[in-house]
């Protein structure tokens, strides 16, 4: 996958290149974005609305190419030298990793736009079959016998540790942080888990097309979509009594912007992804948009839920990330426990 | 000097030994063991106590039987059957033969995802397979069954390969010397054509295990990936890369190439030596 990616990427950057000598006055630019899986769908809308807006505005023709994977193996490749010019990744944790490991961006890239650089925020919600024949309301009916619930890997997967997180938070403020019997009822939840798989449209995949489990824990984008695609009636969203704000960052690969001489128009990218009409796209494609305009203008379409934060419900991620996925942790534990 | 230009003679009858052994191992070197002294380069990073924690971890453990439980039995049954394949292949002639043939080559060819997406599509549940396999209470798809399946699948060529040729070259007269001389259909197979496919058998049968030590693209869609039941070893290494634990995911590499290295090892010794048998005894 990664090797693909970066052939994906070399073709990418060198057949605009073949061209150039051909244009004459205005510039033909490329940009690589390397974004998360479920974002297929929202950036396709959102590149061709940009190099609209971006000719209208400069007269400058820009290509847009994204490139999806896990979130991890995404910033895995940048860090090993796909030349990304933004990156758009499920997690934080993931982003930090650029300015960590490579130094490609600086370390207090999370300031630099507003709302910790994510444009758009997104939740973890429950998919259940039609009828809902488990009767599944809230988190706490995940961890009864019976009951299989589908999630992709935390260890390979940013969606799964939203997920893992959620419940996480749920279970905490349930027995009002009793780690132990916190960390008893993720474990019972993982029980009900019969297969990992390793990214978040895999498990659609094992749900939806294999039959297997009786809920999904989803991206809230993912789930909408799903029903969406696969056919209005077949599924139903449960929204639990409390999950987690998602929030998804976006940022500027400075090191390889620069070298490309991007710079600039990467930023627009990123800063248009911030206006009215980016965040009606962000809107269209089930992600919650962040300004206040759209965001009230489409309320009816995403359900009211009460959301903790990474940092006050986990202190932030590189702390949430040693607790809980790191060799060793929470997650590791459950499983030698059994 | 006569006598020194016909010992050089003997020992090589071919000339440009020097040359093509120079090439041998610089090739092997740039595509074999460059790369693979990366990983025990990388591996360094870790002090021997840590490298041991981590590849003695009880998953890592409970991976490695996994892996190279089911990479045996699925070798295993590639022996059996894919002798069966090869025999059938070269000992009649039937209508669409030459397609059968091909056939053996699929796995060999397909993306290994594909392999994957389309055995658990089969297999799950609700698949054309599954659904009769389930009501008896078997499952295949995302339990240890599935990665036997899958690995199965993907190493069936290797066998039918190595034992075609050996077989199409085993004379049809030798058995009927042997059914002359009053040997029975049991005592022909085994006297006589067995110990003569032995070492190709074996060869396929290590070319299986090897190859399905290493898989990863089919497995990982119909192994249930759940830790301590249906985790394979590469997988562990993904998950370590995906948490940038470079050193950690290359320590369990390491420990994967030197036992695959010395089963592969074993086996080739146990083949030399069934070899050098078959020649002393004819």
């Amino acid at each position: 996958m990664n090797n693909i990616t970066k052939i994906i990427a070399a073709l990418a950057l060198a057949l605009p290149l073949t061209a150039l000598p051909l244009t004459v006055s205005a510039a033909d630019i490329t940009l690589l974005n390397v974004s998360y899986d479920p974002t297929r769908e929202l950036y396709q809308d959102f590149n061709a609305a940009f190099s609209k807006h971006w000719l209208e505005k400069t007269g400058d023709k820009v290509t847009v190419k994204t490139s999806h994977g896990g979130s991890g193996k995404q910033a895995r490749a940048i860090i090993d030298g796909l030349d990304a010019d933004v990156a758009t990744l499920a997690l934080a944790y993931d982003v930090d990793q650029l300015a960590e490991k490579a130094k490609l961006i600086p370390k207090d890239w999370q300031k630099r736009l507003p709302h910790n650089s994510s444009p758009y925020t997104s939740t973890i919600v429950l998919l259940v079959r039609k009828g809902n024949p488990k009767n599944i309301k809230d988190w706490d009916d995940l961890i009864k016998p019976g009951v299989s619930v589908i999630t992709p890997n935390p260890k390979t997967s940013g969606g799964a540790r939203w997920n893992y997180l959620a419940a996480w938070a749920f279970a905490q403020k349930k027995y009002g942080n009793d780690e132990a019997k916190t960390k008893e009822f993720v474990g019972k939840l993982l029980k009900n888990v019969p297969v990992l798989d390793t990214g978040a449209r895999g498990s659609t995949t094992t749900f939806v097309e294999r039959g297997i489990g009786d809920v999904l824990l989803a991206w809230e984008n993912e789930a909408f979509l799903a029903q969406k695609e696969l056919g209005v009636g077949r599924f139903e969203i449960v929204v639990p009594s409390l999950s987690i704000l998602a929030e998804p960052p976006v940022t500027v690969v400075d090191k390889f912007a620069k070298k490309h001489g991007t710079e600039k128009v990467a930023k627009a990218y990123l800063d248009y992804l911030y206006t009215e009409e980016g965040q009606e796209i962000a809107a269209k494609n089930y992600y919650r948009p962040t300004l206040q305009s759209v965001a009230s203008k489409y309320e009816s379409q995403f359900p009211k839920v009460k959301l903790v934060t990474i940092d006050e419900a986990f202190g932030g991620w590189a702390k949430a990330q040693k607790v809980h996925f790191s060799d060793g942790g929470t997650f590791d534990r459950v499983y030698q426990n059994k | 000097m006569h006598k020194k230009y016909s010992k050089n003679a003997k020992q090589n009858i071919l000339p440009g030994f020097n040359l093509s052994l120079g090439f041998t191992i610089f090739y092997l070197s740039l595509i074999v063991l460059i790369p693979l002294s990366a990983a025990f380069i990388k591996t360094t990073e870790l002090s021997f106590s840590e490298f041991w924690a981590v590849v003695s971890a009880p998953r890592v453990v409970a991976s490695y039987q996994l892996t190279f439980g089911a990479s045996l039995i699925g070798a295993l049954i590639n022996a059996v059957f894919g002798l069966l394949t090869a025999w059938v292949l070269v000992r009649y002639t039937f209508p669409g033969k030459k397609i059968i043939d091909a056939l053996v080559d699929l796995p060999f060819a397909l993306p290994t995802a594909v392999a994957g997406i389309a055995l658990t599509a089969v297999y799950a549940g609700n698949g054309w397979i599954g659904q009769w396999l389930e009501p008896l209470g078997i499952k295949v798809a995302f339990t240890p069954i599935g990665v036997i399946v899958a690995l199965t699948f993907i190493g069936l060529p290797f066998v039918v390969r190595t034992v075609q040729p050996v077989l199409e070259d085993l004379e049809a007269e030798t058995e009927e010397a042997a059914a002359s001389l009053g040997a029975n259909r049991w005592q022909t197979f085994t006297k006589i054509i067995f110990p003569a496919i032995w070492p190709a058998l074996l060869t396929g049968f290590a070319l299986a295990f090897a190859r399905a030590i290493g898989e990863y693209g089919s497995v990982i869609f119909i192994a249930g990936n759940v830790p301590f039941v249906s985790e394979i070893t590469p997988l562990i290494i993904i998950t370590k890369l995906e948490q940038y634990e470079y050193a950690s995911a290359t320590a369990v590499a390491v420990v994967m190439l030197v036992i695959s290295f010395l089963l592969l090892f074993a086996i080739n010794g146990l083949q030399w030596w069934v070899n050098r048998r078959a020649t002393a005894l004819t």
